[in-house]
């Protein structure tokens, strides 16, 4: 059994680091190489070599003097201005790999800066150096993100170099008691959805009797719009593995399972890469560092199925069943995986393991607000000028997010709505927008944490559209054990359907509210019971909606295909045929230079026409 | 079809043999068959049922579950279109309905000379390139409704 010492590996790296002259860091998360940044590292290798840079691609004793370091990262934040590339604290954006030999040239080589590739701040009319400089970053506190995007996600001595697995030498000296009370006294929530208190769901499962027992970490990110857990397992897997090794020796598991979606094949790839590391150097095993603490970890995937989020359906999943949850109690801290007594957290929260047990349980405590500490880690998409991964203190503000983080909305001034808790989850008004983000201030609010998604909606969303692809999802997903879910579901999505088709009369707002809060009450899991949520925080704060949906037969966004016509405006139809070459079907008339007429039995009501027509000759309603 | 190809059977046994004295572990065998054909073929579940001892009924019980598995041979070229909540709202169903348009078919089927599919597929996580689309894992970013002849042009060109 290898015992290995991480300091030294920690000065070792260091010491070889100073070697380096600069550092270019290519964003390497999903994202980004699917806006080509691939290429780009591709790029930067070969131009390194025709302009005589030393590159290297990986950090030893045999590293040349003065070399370039070449290397991929995770997700740097600011997706919307990818791919990015750091180099030496410069930060530029949308590069191309054309881009590359001029930033080699003139930043690697004479250590000018390339003003064009600079992120522009659209209020200030100024160029942004690195960072520190950009608003989208200002107002956000990375704690979690501060390495993830920075560090090599492949090179474990570059993590342990920046202070990694320091947290687990502590745990080790402080046991399992030390660890848990550490735990709770950071305050840390579970970041999954639920908000359990992390510390006092370890010490149920380590108060179970039994030996056998069993660490899980879901992996399994089924919400649609989020990519938090995805982001941190690829950009820093080894806090993520950190954080089980910690959580394992509290509830004194003897195996740790990562339950990883199929959808993350890169995720999955890196950490298992990050297990293989750390059985080298000892810190997985029979004997971790010699303190006769015993553990080991594997994965195991998902298969598609967004019920295995909640914990019993995962433990049925990981047993090789259909992923269908169970009736609780029994809960899995006593009867878990096999019947052992288990606990299952989220990544987000495993990867806050090892900074509250190096830094301390106070530390972490003192951001955020009471009972919500710390920060939390949200993905930004929908239609805010700035989209992204993003961390903020517990307690910042909507508006600070959306306005200050986010940029405001891509169109407008005003953002008609925010959604939190993805299907699970409900909307923010733009009257709470000044609320500050905590689990309670949202579920009072009638929505929840959830694990992360923060999706941001303008004029041109339409709120019933919104709750009918929620539940639609719900309906899609539910597995079909117990009824209230799987009739309720249906049922609730049938009324939608009526609404949006113009079908409906105002009693059914009352029927779909009666099923929706049987369904929350009467519902076997999480799934069911938080279903109706985007339904009934929809139907709270935009009843109006609803109501001109029935009573006008009228869709205010113009989304509700159904209960929209396209007209073309004779006064203003210059008979250019934008329209009819855009026409899928072939339902637009009309000779060139004359005007144009919609033939509305063939029309499919696909808005094409209005998206093709410079003249605004077409009209909608 | 497995029957008369000894190299594809005989990495299907490897692939049962490799996990099936490893508790619970159907669902990674399941990923590691269709990993091999794309599918799960009927012959492979039979086989499983054989060789590692599960019941046929328990095996489809499992695929049947799980949206990851298919059960039928893909097409040549796989689209798939994320319906993610970024998507949605940048108008994924109306690059679903383009697609249905142009093939002939509805999301979830091949067309009749296997060369395409279609499906809607849970959230990718590029949430920045709204509405994203992949082509046997290419990602399509942004994608207009007006773009999908050109880009199913393009796939088909490619091929001659």
């Amino acid at each position: 059994m290898p015992k290995t010492d991480i300091n030294q590996i920690k000065n070792e790296f260091i010491e070889n680091y100073k070697k380096i002259k600069q550092r270019v860091t290519i964003c390497g998360d999903s994202g980004c190489l699917a806006q080509g940044s691939q290429k780009v590292y591709e790029a930067f290798n070969e131009e390194s070599r025709k302009f005589g840079v030393n590159a290297c691609v990986e950090i030893t004793s045999s590293c040349y003097e003065n070399s370039t370091y070449v290397v991929k990262s995770g997700c740097q934040g600011f997706c919307t201005q990818g791919p990015l590339v750091n180099v030496g604290g410069i930060l530029y954006t949308n590069v191309k790999a054309e881009d590359v030999p001029e930033i080699t040239e003139k930043t690697l080589v004479k250590g000018e800066i390339v003003e064009r590739l600079l992120y522009l701040d659209p209020k200030t009319k100024k160029t942004c150096r690195g960072i520190e400089d950009i608003p989208f970053y200002q107002k956000q506190q990375r704690i979690l993100l501060a390495d993830c995007g920075k560090i090599n996600p492949e090179d474990i001595n570059e993590y342990i170099a920046n202070g990694g697995y320091q947290g687990l030498m502590k745990s080790l000296k402080m046991g399992p008691d030390g660890v848990i009370a550490e735990v709770k006294t950071s305050g840390l929530r579970g970041r999954g959805g639920g908000g359990f208190p992390t510390g006092l769901k370890w010490e149920l499962a380590r108060k179970s009797k039994g030996n056998e027992k069993y660490m899980i970490c879901n992996a399994d990110e089924g919400d649609p719009g989020a990519y938090m857990d995805r982001s941190l397992l690829e950009g820093n897997p080894h806090t993520v593995i950190e954080g089980m090794i910690i959580a394992g020796l509290a509830i004194g598991a003897g195996k740790g399972i990562f339950y990883i979606r199929a959808e993350y094949p890169l995720a999955a790839k890196k950490v298992q890469k990050g297990i293989e590391y750390c059985h080298k150097l000892g810190l997985l095993g029979k004997n971790i560092m010699g303190s006769g603490f015993g553990y080991d970890l594997e994965i195991r995937y998902g298969a598609g199925a967004f019920v295995c989020g909640e914990e019993t359906a995962l433990m049925a999943s990981i047993e090789g069943n259909r992923g269908m949850p169970r009736p609780k109690p029994p809960f899995p801290s006593e009867k878990g995986l096999w019947g052992k007594p288990s606990a299952i957290n989220n990544v987000e929260t495993l990867a806050c393991i090892p900074y509250i047990l190096d830094k301390g349980g106070k530390w972490y405590a003192s951001m955020g607000v009471e009972k919500s500490a710390g920060t939390k880690v949200f993905a930004m998409t929908g239609k805010s000028k700035n989209s992204g991964l993003i961390e903020v203190a517990m307690g910042t503000t909507v508006k600070d997010i959306v306005y200050e983080i986010g940029g405001g909305p891509l169109k407008g001034d005003e953002v008609k709505a925010d959604q939190t808790g993805g299907p699970s989850g409900g909307v923010i008004n733009k009257e709470n927008k000044t609320m500050p983000i905590t689990y309670e201030s949202l579920q009072k609010i009638g929505s929840i944490m959830g694990s992360g998604g923060f999706i941001v909606m303008d004029e041109t969303d339409c709120m019933v559209d919104i709750a009918k692809f929620y539940l639609d999802f719900c309906v899609d997903e539910s597995c079909g054990k117990c009824a209230p879910c799987r009739i309720g579901g249906y049922q609730m999505l049938d009324i939608l359907k009526k609404i949006t088709d113009g079908k409906a009369e105002l009693e059914d707002l009352d029927k779909l509210q009666n099923v929706a809060t049987a369904m929350q009450k009467a519902s076997l899991c999480g799934l069911g019971q938080t279903a109706p949520n985007p339904v009934l925080s929809t139907l709270r704060y935009f009843r109006n909606e609803y109501e001109e949906h029935i009573n006008n037969k009228h869709c205010p966004t113009g989304r509700c295909s159904k209960l929209i016509n396209f007209n073309i405006l004779k006064e203003k139809c210059v008979g250019c045929g934008a329209c009819k070459r855009a026409c899928p079907v072939g339902a637009i008339g009309g000779e060139v230079r004359s005007v144009h007429s919609i033939d509305l039995q063939k029309c499919i009501k696909c808005g094409q026409c209005f998206t093709a027509c410079k003249f605004n000759a077409v009209r909608r309603g | 079809m497995l029957e008369n190809d000894n190299a594809s059977t005989h990495n299907l046994d490897a692939i049962i043999d490799k996990w099936k004295d490893v508790k619970g572990s159907l669902v990674m065998m399941l990923h590691a068959v269709q990993n091999e054909y794309g599918y799960v073929p009927r012959e492979a579940a039979m086989r499983i049922s054989q060789r590692a001892g599960i019941h046929l009924a328990k095996i489809y019980e499992v695929l049947t579950f799980y949206h990851f598995f298919k059960l039928n041979a893909p097409a040549k070229y796989q689209i798939s279109v994320c319906t993610g909540t970024a998507c949605y709202l940048k108008g994924a169903d109306n690059v679903i309905k383009e697609l249905e348009h142009e093939l002939g078919l509805k999301a979830g089927e091949t067309t009749s000379d296997g060369k395409f599919s279609v499906a809607a597929l849970r959230c990718l996580g590029c949430c920045v390139l709204a509405p994203v689309m992949t082509i046997n894992g290419k990602i399509y970013g942004q994608v207009k409704p007006a773009d999908i002849p050109s880009i199913l042009r393009e796939v088909s060109k490619g091929e001659e």
